[in-house]
């Protein structure tokens, strides 16, 4: 394995590395004594270590080609194994009742910051899984997404403070705004699609921020929104702690009707149509399914559950502004769908626990915390395109080909 | 002689390049015709044009459908169009290929059915009956194209002329009264071809359903057709049985060029 042309290419590989990594690692400016460090040990670690990896990365590579090519040939495609382990009933029963028990004590084994840290991963998951109905399902990449979340996070601000509107009346309407908002935006950009229709709902997003940031009479300005009260039960009286557990508890609920629907949508005729236009566009047209309608129910729907993320979202910070919706925010969103698996349900979930709760545990690297995170990111797409979970599609079983059904 | 789909004058301009030039065409039902003519001639332009994905610069489109008012059908969209009951399969082929072989002609029932979200959400009674009777339809047009083996692989795993067959399939899954074919044989062997042919006639024999078919292979053509259409330039120049486009002489002059004397 080791040629001497590999061995070529890696010692190109690490003088290049050198060369790029030299302002940062090897020059630092002491500006007490105002002398220049010139710190080499650090470029000969670079060095040797960016040569050795490169052996390792072509390694891998090497092994995910041949993985490819014999995928090709033979016609057995070969399910992953964590895919087996969720059709085997043997498994996934015991596996669910597992779950169901660890969600359920959770709050109250782990401390509030943990409770916290999980209703807000919570939170992303059911943006992730709205953000899948555009993306992953109608394949409409939107870069806005993070506007129907604010949609619905003013929504509940807003009406709070001019109606009195408490939680459980809001987040309905909040949801039922942001999918006219999604509606509204999906008008415009019916006729785009790919990089064009990306550009344009980046636009979107960043007009919803702005006018939130500087329409001060209407949206209170950059100083945002104070004092949203949390969820209500009836009219009872919380303590932060009990307040941090109900909101746990109603994220579970709510995440799990997420996915209800998300689940029985993805295999019905509207969910078929979805997948018909990101799988070809014209074809879809020309097998009789209506685009704007099609194109603009994903928007709505997948807007609808931003704007339910946003009220919660707002319920859990009780404090809401503009800086809390930024691109950042939207590209997070997508890197959860995009990483945990276009399409596929149990990826989004995943994908958002892990997007969500690898920083938080990772606070412990310190400023390399960012950077880990963008490794990961990078590696993901490169050993595992299709995201953490790939989608499978439903298989329907007929007598007579039985025989055939894997 | 029921006229289904009349055609007359129809243009189509591309800028400066007129890809259509006046056309006619009319197809009686149960008619099996061809649409013939060199590459570039603006055979598959002309789909696009009845089919919706192309507004023709000019002339009109006209179906008559048994029971129903005649309709000109310029300008719809392509779904409208489908939904009027024509079904066409593309040139380069154009599935669902992240979707099941039995998904892709479920997509077909689409314009045929009507559950919406709240019925996909609430799974009523209506939704699943019409959801079990969209699986057992597209499931006996697979068995009836001959693709059942293949029920749930991914459309885009199929072999090449499984491919081309399924395109059908999920065309005829919209219930269309004509069916247009473009190319369906380019790149199948000839033992495919020959199984193409015996498919597409059963398909008008069993199913009543006419066919306009743009296809290059002249043996499959001759065969088939009831009658022929040849385009150059986007001129029609020719139409007639088999055995008349055979000795026509500027069909052969557009085939083989100017130097051959007819
Ligand atoms: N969208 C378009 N824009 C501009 N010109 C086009 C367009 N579509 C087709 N043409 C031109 O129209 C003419 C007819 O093309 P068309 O694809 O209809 O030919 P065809 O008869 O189907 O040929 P083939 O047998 O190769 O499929 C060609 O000159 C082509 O370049
Ligand atoms: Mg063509």
């Amino acid at each position: 394995m080791v040629t001497t042309e590999g061995i070529k290419r890696s010692f190109l590989i690490s003088l290049w590395f050198m060369f790029l990594t030299f302002p940062i690692m090897v020059i630092r400016v002491n500006t007490i004594e105002n002398v220049i460090e010139w710190r080499w040990k650090n470029m000969m670690i670079v060095g040797i270590g960016s040569f050795f990896l490169s052996f390792v990365w072509r390694w891998l590579i090497g092994r995910k080609e041949a993985g490819r090519k014999k995928s090709e040939s033979g016609d057995s495609i070969e399910v992953p194994p964590g895919q087996r382990i969720m059709e085997d009933r043997r498994f996934y029963v015991p596996g669910l009742i597992m779950l169901s028990i660890f969600v359920a004590v959770f709050p109250f084994v782990f401390s509030a910051y943990q409770v916290n840290i999980m209703t807000t991963a919570l939170i992303y998951v059911m943006l992730g899984l709205g953000l899948n109905i555009v993306v992953g399902l109608a394949g409409l990449l939107d870069l806005g997404y993070v506007a129907f979340y604010a949609v619905g996070a003013y929504s509940y601000g807003l009406l709070n403070y001019h109606c009195g509107l408490g939680f459980w009346a809001v987040l309905p309407i909040g949801a039922g705004l942001a999918a006219i908002a999604g509606i509204l935006l999906g008008f415009p950009v019916l006729r785009l699609r790919g990089d064009y229709l990306a550009i344009v709902t980046l636009g979107f997003g960043e007009i919803i921020r702005l006018i939130l940031e500087n329409y001060n009479e209407f949206s209170f300005g950059p100083s945002g929104i104070a004092n949203i009260p949390r969820p209500g039960f009836f009219g009872l009286e919380m303590s932060l702690s009990t307040a941090t557990v109900y909101l746990y508890f109603i994220l579970i609920a709510l995440t799990l009707f997420t996915v209800f629907v998300v689940n029985r949508l993805q295999n019905s005729r509207i969910g078929r149509a979805w997948i018909a236009l990101r799988e070809d566009e014209i074809a879809c047209q020309a097998m009789g399914i209506d685009k704007t309608k099609t194109k603009l129910t994903a928007f709505a729907l997948g807007a609808t559950w931003a704007g339910m993320g946003g009220v919660l979202f707002a319920a859990k910070t009780t404090f809401i502004n503009p800086a809390s919706f930024t691109f950042l925010e939207s590209a997070m969103i997508l890197s959860i769908v995009v990483l945990g698996g276009m399409g596929s349900i149990m990826g989004v979930i995943v994908g958002a626990l892990v997007l969500i709760l690898l920083p938080e545990y990772l606070r412990g690297l310190g400023e390399y915390r960012m950077l880990m995170f963008g490794i990961t990111l990078v590696l993901m797409m490169v050993f595992r395109p299709q995201g953490l979970i790939a989608r499978v599609r439903r298989t329907y079983k007929f007598e007579e080909t039985v025989r055939q059904d894997r | 002689m029921e006229t289904i789909l009349e055609v007359k004058n129809l243009c189509m301009d591309f800028g400066g390049l007129r890809a259509l030039d006046r056309l006619d065409l009319d197809i009686i039902k149960g008619e099996i015709v061809a649409l013939i003519g060199p590459n570039g001639a603006g055979k598959t332009t002309f789909f696009n044009c009845i089919t919706g994905i192309y507004n023709p610069t000019d002339g009109d489109i006209h179906i008559f459908r048994t029971g129903k008012k005649p309709e000109r059908i310029n300008g719809l969209k392509p779904n409208q169009v489908t939904e009027k009951g024509m079904a066409r399969t593309f040139q380069n082929i154009r599935l669902f290929p992240g979707m099941t072989v039995l998904e892709n002609v479920m997509i077909g029932r689409h314009c045929r059915t009507a559950s919406g979200i709240a019925g996909a959400v609430f799974r009523g009674k209506r939704n699943v009956a019409e959801e079990k009777q969209v699986v057992e339809y597209s499931y006996t047009i697979l068995k009836k194209i001959g693709l059942e083996r293949y029920v749930n692989d991914l459309a885009g795993n199929l072999p090449y002329g499984a491919q081309r067959r399924l395109e059908i399939a999920r065309a005829m899954a919209t219930e269309p009264f004509l069916l247009l074919l473009d190319e369906p044989a380019a790149g199948m062997n000839p033992h495919e071809t020959k199984e193409l042919d015996r498919l597409i006639e059963t398909i008008r024999d069993r199913e009543g359903i006419s066919i306009l078919l743009i296809e290059h292979d002249m043996k499959l053509v001759m065969r088939l057709s009831d009658r022929i259409f040849v385009m150059d330039y986007g001129r029609r120049i020719a139409r007639g049985t088999p055995d008349e486009i055979k000795n026509n002489p500027a069909v052969i002059k557009a085939y083989l060029g100017e130097e051959t004397d007819a």
